[in-house]
């Protein structure tokens, strides 16, 4: 069993992150203005994905957790964006295929 | 042992509280898990009640029993009360909460109040749930909720909708106990690949819990939104978009078909050495298949869809990834035969219900492949092949497994053996009832018959008659084997520690076990089930 360290993130990182993430909510904001056709949903999701990163790593002390957890959470990203693959696919030949 | 303190079984040891105060109030795994067994019984009795009223009003053609809209309440509670409180929370929340800890050599789950917790939620939901047959209309959607319809209706589905998704927390908080409690509290020695393989079957079925319930969750709550909102998610005459319910629903019930049926197979793992005196073949095949299902599994919930107007490509994408799913099932299925060619077998009843639950499942396994092949499903879908199939995963599956584990870890639980021969004789009933009632099913579906109606054409009248009548053999059977177990409660003979012969730590410690479940942690030292 590893030891568990407590980190503190001083404050001027917390903020650092706080405004990366208002200026993240103000992009989405603007992007829903712009049509990018297909690619509307991945769009939003990707900001929406590096938003969380940003959570998760920061707030959530994930950047100091051990490399089983940090594997845990990868996986775990990784059967979400397969199943947003997956559902997206089908939209995709649906749309093309005229229906 | 040698000391003078006393311990006192889980039984006997109410922490100094009185009566059911001191069940409700209980943080010991043990008790936890009986709650939920009573409580499950309860439910599973009055699921097969509303399961017996359909058989009785399809026995003959016409309309002879209960309104058409009174049997679209029924099957609707019946699915309801079978999926989400029966078979879902089934085997990880009884036998998963009884004998993980026991197994791992642990004294407990890793958060013994959040367990607690769980089991709250659950009856909280359970109650939501079964309040719509009292209050409102009761749903009738099926419980599947398919929107629009869902959106629409006007029963009482938010209800029925918020109970599921509280009953989906409950599942996060066993599966989030298990996972927690696998990697921290193994016993000294007990390596990954020395654990009994119930708990790795328990280990990933709890990340498919962790995993896509939240998805359900949040599905579940859009309907409630929509219909209380009329915000345009599903119904499309709002703008929304109907297929995206169903991507949204089966990404996380095809993937609860594997929680549902996982642990059953981990039951069946752990049986067949004991009762074959062999060590088991393949341990490390049926620990990753284990893995294997959980994760294939959530890319096959298209194969639910193929007939909804889904892509065409998607269709066959997930036609594919379906049939890959039944490569890891297999191993399983191989390798027990393998555990029981050429051991000395004694076919106690736990063995039996485990040789029940291998042919009952390759059966709705088979079934299952048969609704996967696109060109065939475009043909059964909808109809009685897939009630027929799904009953025989579920009931001779899940089910099998259940009763299964019931017979097994009876003894340990109560310290009492049950009438090994009426047990054995009250399986045989079931057996037989069981394939009576849902055999029918899979031919007269194959003729035609739709699912989710009261009544039906003449040409379907026989298959339906030999059904209901298989009901009532079940039925028997069900009775038959609650008053084995009771008698055995009551009367049966002092168990001992190890009835069985087993060699998993379970078995090592008193029957019925002490609240802190061993006086002293074992060290392990080899695999679980080394027989010599
Ligand atoms: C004596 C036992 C049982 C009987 C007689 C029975 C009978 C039936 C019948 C006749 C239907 C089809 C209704 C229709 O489509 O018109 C049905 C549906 C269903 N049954 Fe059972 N059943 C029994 C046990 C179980 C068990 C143990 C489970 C699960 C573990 C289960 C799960 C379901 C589900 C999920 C449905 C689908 C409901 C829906 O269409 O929304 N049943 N059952």
């Amino acid at each position: 069993m590893e030891e568990h360290k407590s980190h503190i993130i001083d404050y001027l990182t917390q903020i650092k992150v706080w405004v990366a993430l208002v200026i993240f909510t103000l992009i989405t904001v603007a992007t829903a203005e712009v049509d990018f056709a297909m690619l509307t949903v991945a769009v939003a999701l990707t900001i929406a994905s590096v938003k969380s990163i940003l959570v998760l790593l920061y707030f959530m002390h994930l950047k100091f957790e051990s490399r089983i957890l940090n594997l845990f959470v990868i996986v775990v990203m990784l059967v979400f964006l397969a199943m947003i693959v997956f559902t997206f696919f089908d939209y995709i030949f649906r749309l093309s295929h005229g229906s | 042992m040698g000391e003078n303190v006393q311990h006192l079984s889980f039984l006997q040891d109410n922490g100094g509280k009185k009566g059911i105060l001191a069940w409700i109030t209980t943080t010991d795994h043990k008790r936890i898990g009986l709650l939920y067994f009573y409580s499950l019984t309860v439910f599973f009795l009055m699921g097969v009640v509303l399961g017996i009223l359909m058989r009785l009003e399809l026995m003959n053609p016409g309309k002879d029993l209960v309104e058409p809209q009174t049997y679209n309440s029924l099957f609707t509670l019946h699915g309801v009360i079978m999926i989400f409180l029966f078979v879902i929370p089934g085997i990880p929340a009884v036998f998963g909460n009884i004998a993980l800890p026991l197994l791992l050599g642990a004294r407990d789950v890793a958060f013994p109040k959040l367990n607690l917790l769980s089991w709250y939620l659950y009856i909280l939901g359970a109650l939501m749930a079964l309040s719509t047959l009292l209050f409102g209309n009761a749903p009738d959607t099926g419980w599947t909720f398919y929107a629009p319809y869902s959106v629409r209706t006007g029963t009482n589905v938010t209800m029925a909708v918020l109970a599921a998704f509280i009953l989906g927390f409950s599942s996060i908080l066993t599966g989030l106990n298990f996972i927690v409690t696998i990697h921290r509290m193994r016993a000294p020695g007990m390596t990954w690949f020395r654990m009994p393989l119930f708990s790795w079957a328990l280990y990933a079925t709890a990340w498919i819990q962790l995993l896509a319930t939240p998805v359900v969750g949040i599905t579940l709550l859009m309907i409630a939104v929509e219909r209380m909102l009329g915000i345009g998610l599903f119904d499309p005459s709002l703008g929304g978009d109907p297929i995206l319910y169903q991507h949204l629903f089966w990404i996380y019930s095809h993937p609860a078909v594997y929680i549902m049926i996982l642990p059953g197979m981990g039951v069946i793992s752990e049986m067949i050495p004991v009762f074959a005196r062999r060590r088991i073949f393949g341990y490390k095949a049926i620990a990753y298949s284990s893995l294997a299902i959980a994760f294939i599994g959530y890319f096959v919930w298209g194969h639910h869809m193929f007939t909804s107007g889904m892509s065409g490509p998607a269709r066959v994408i997930f036609s594919l990834l379906t049939f890959l799913v039944a490569v890891p099932s297999a191993i399983k299925v191989f390798n027990w035969v393998a555990t029981l060619y050429g051991g000395s077998i004694d076919l106690k009843p736990p063995l039996l219900y485990a040789l029940g639950f291998i042919f009952l499942f390759l059966i709705g396994g088979l079934t299952g492949l048969v609704n996967g092949a696109l060109a065939a499903d475009v043909h059964i879908h909808d109809t009685y092949f897939v009630v027929g199939h799904f009953h025989y995963v579920m009931f001779g599956g899940t089910g099998f497994a259940f009763f299964a584990a019931l017979h097994y870890w009876f003894p340990k639980v109560y310290g009492k053996m049950y009438n090994v021969k009426h047990a054995t004789r009250a399986f045989w009933v079931l057996f037989t009832g069981f394939n009576i009632l849902y055999f029918p099913m899979l031919v007269v579906g194959m003729m035609g018959m739709p699912r989710r109606y009261y009544d039906y054409l003449p040409q379907f009248h026989i298959p339906n008659l030999i059904s209901t009548f298989g009901s009532w053999i079940v039925v028997s059977g069900l009775i038959y084997m609650i008053v084995v177990l009771i008698q055995g409660y009551r009367k049966g003979t002092p168990a001992g520690k190890n009835p069985w012969g087993g060699l998993t730590l379970d078995w090592q410690t008193d029957s019925p076990p002490i609240t802190e479940n061993f006086v002293e942690l074992p060290i392990v030292t080899e695999g679980p089930y080394e027989y010599k």
